[in-house]
């Protein structure tokens, strides 16, 4: 309200306007940003598979392919350490396949703090391959946070099933998961 | 790689889709101690175009939480009218704003106005538009600036934009808005997570986090053109934007020496610098708006807690102390005030903190809050809660008093960034 006590010097400009405004601002045309001035853009999308079996076949445990995590928990815990060293044996055994492994979080807290979390279980999981022999080449750990829940729920269920990091495989075409 | 900068088509048909089922709504549910008594007459001219600028500029002002809006029906006024100042003051008015619209000779529209101070028995701000039907909302918003800022001191904010992610159906888009819920349109439309949006210092451009290529990756996004940069794709994850205050680089968080560390790399994705180096994870930096510091999330005390450092990287101080879970650091546009996001009890809530006496006040009763957002003239905080699990935009006053609530019919909006005034 203190403007309201300004002194008359203003209104003693102002009161000269007569039929044409004047001011800081006057006659300015209104013409910051068009209606139009935004351009929608489709990100690409990435698809595609053409894996060989022994990645896919449901009876083969190269099909398993999700490590969990305790709450608040960055270590491989034991009963995933075959499930890694599988892994592992594939790429060892075929130098051409590259991995990308993705963290994940539960929902609870700040996106980019539990995209930094995420990150540390997908370490995890990377430096386990690479302790069994797998070349820092062909594994990429990246974090997708709690953008990309596989339970959608908000209750303990849901938060043990997000608490994960993923193994997907890319063949030496260039054609896979990622 | 495949390559990312590549032109991209403008899905005319996705804009207008969104334009129809993506209109933020907002709901007032708290308004400010003592709102001044301001009389906006309705403008003289073409009826229906003036009154739906009156209108605009009557909701601006009684939406910002400050103003009550004494009635005006019967008052026949336009901005060169005399004006009875004891008749207003009979009404209750503190300021009286008066104007019409009157079409040009070359087809297009004029909004004259003048404010009177009623007390004082005097003008006290004047200005005229010339805009066009289309404009007709922009036009009414400058005004609106001008009257809030005659009246409280401060530079009006009706003329801003905000940017938020829409969740609807599997499908992610960045889009961008008038302050008022108006004129959405999206910017981007992708089948993945979009994160962190943030404004550059001229409102041009937002850099956000993209989830496209199956990991993060930061873009910077000029809005007009829909021109498309990669700034950061580095091996790992490349996350958390924040623009210098000067435009030319931008703090970002990658991954590709191990733990999240704060990087800055120029806005062409060149000049990569590392600038910090701690043990644990630090992330969500935000420069000062002097440009002098930066303030961060860190763990390295053993909880996640907010910090600030100089601006290269040296000088750290923690900032946070209470609980165990304070990160989201959004410094104020006039550098006094922090806000971010505190877990009490296993709610997150947005708090304050006043920097000179380091006191810290929590602002709202919500158990979901993320992503604070100041308006530029710091007078309120936009932040991302849930309300019956549903993601909405709230907006609070930095005080806590005045309390508004942006939701779209369908879809969970998050991740709101206030964009700066208008140029």
């Amino acid at each position: 309200m203190k403007q309201l006590l300004l002194p008359a010097l203003l209104a003693a400009l102002l009161a000269g306007c007569g039929s044409t405004p004047t001011s800081e601002t006057g006659g300015a045309p209104v013409e910051g940003r068009t209606p139009g001035g935004v351009t929608t853009v489709t990100a690409p999308e990435v698809s595609g598979s053409g894996l060989p079996a022994e990645l896919t076949d449901p009876k083969s445990v190269l099909s398993k392919r999700s490590v969990y995590f305790d709450y608040d928990k960055y270590d491989v815990k034991n009963e995933f350490k075959d499930v890694v060293a599988a892994h592992a044996k594939f790429l060892v055994n075929n130098r051409q396949f590259k991995m990308l492994i993705q963290g994940n979080t539960d929902e609870r807290g700040s996106h980019e703090y539990n995209l930094s979390l995420g990150q540390k279980r997908a370490d995890a999981v990377k430096k386990s391959l690479l302790l069994l022999g797998a070349k820092e080449e062909q594994i990429e750990s990246v974090s997708l946070g709690k953008e990309k829940p596989k339970a959608e729920g908000h209750d303990e269920a849901a938060w043990t099933e997000n608490r994960r990091a993923d193994m997907l495989y890319k063949g030496p075409t260039g054609s896979g998961e990622f | 790689m495949r390559p990312l900068i590549r032109p991209f088509l403008a899905l005319v048909a996705l804009a207008a889709s969104c334009l129809a089922q993506a209109q933020l709504s907002i709901e007032i549910t708290g308004a400010g101690a003592n709102r001044i008594p301001v009389a906006i007459a309705d403008f003289g001219g073409e009826a229906g175009t003036s009154r739906a600028l009156t209108s605009v500029i009557r909701a601006d002002l009684e939406r910002s939480g400050l103003f009550r809006l004494v009635d005006t029906t019967g008052a026949a006024l336009t901005e060169t009218s005399p004006v009875d100042y004891g008749d207003w003051r009979g009404k209750g008015a503190d300021a009286l704003a008066a104007g019409n619209l009157t079409a040009t000779a070359d087809g297009r529209l004029e909004a004259r106005f003048r404010l009177y101070d009623i007390n004082k028995q005097a003008a006290l701000a004047g200005a005229a538009y010339v805009t066009s039907a289309s404009q007709l909302r922009a036009a009414g918003h400058r005004i609106a600036d001008v009257i809030y800022e005659k009246l409280t001191g401060e530079k009006g904010i009706f003329s801003t934009r905000i940017a938020y992610v829409v969740k609807q159906r599997g499908r992610y888009e960045l889009q961008i808005a008038d302050v008022d819920g108006h004129n959405a349109q999206a910017a981007l439309v992708s089948k993945e997570p979009i994160i962190s949006p943030t404004w550059s210092p001229d409102g041009s451009r937002i850099a956000y986090v993209s989830f496209e290529n199956k990991k993060p990756i930061i873009f910077v996004h000029s809005l007009a053109t829909g021109r498309r940069q990669v700034v950061a794709n580095f091996k790992g994850s490349n996350s958390a934007p924040a623009w210098s205050p000067d435009g030319r680089k931008l703090a970002v968080v990658l991954t590709k020496d191990g733990n999240s560390q704060i990087y800055t790399i120029n806005a062409d994705g060149s000049g990569l610098q590392r600038l910090a180096v701690s043990s644990g994870i630090d992330t969500e930096p935000r420069y000062s708006s002097d440009g002098g510091s930066i303030f961060f999330t860190s763990d390295r005390g053993g909880s996640p807690q907010v910090y600030r450092m100089s601006a290269n990287g040296g000088d750290v101080q923690r900032l946070t102390f209470e609980g165990s879970y304070n990160v989201t650091p959004r410094p104020s546009p006039d550098g006094k005030t922090l806000a971010f996001i505190t877990r009490r009890e296993g709610r997150f809530q947005l708090a304050v903190m006043d920097l000179a006496s380091r006191q810290v006040q929590i602002l709202t009763d919500s158990h979901k809050d993320e992503s604070p957002t100041f308006s530029p003239n710091g007078r309120m905080i936009l932040i991302a809660t849930e309300i019956g699990g549903r993601g909405v935009l709230s907006a609070v006053s930095s005080d806590g008093r005045i309390k508004q609530r942006l939701s779209v019919a369908a879809g969970d909006v998050r991740e709101p960034a206030w964009g700066p005034f208008s140029q």
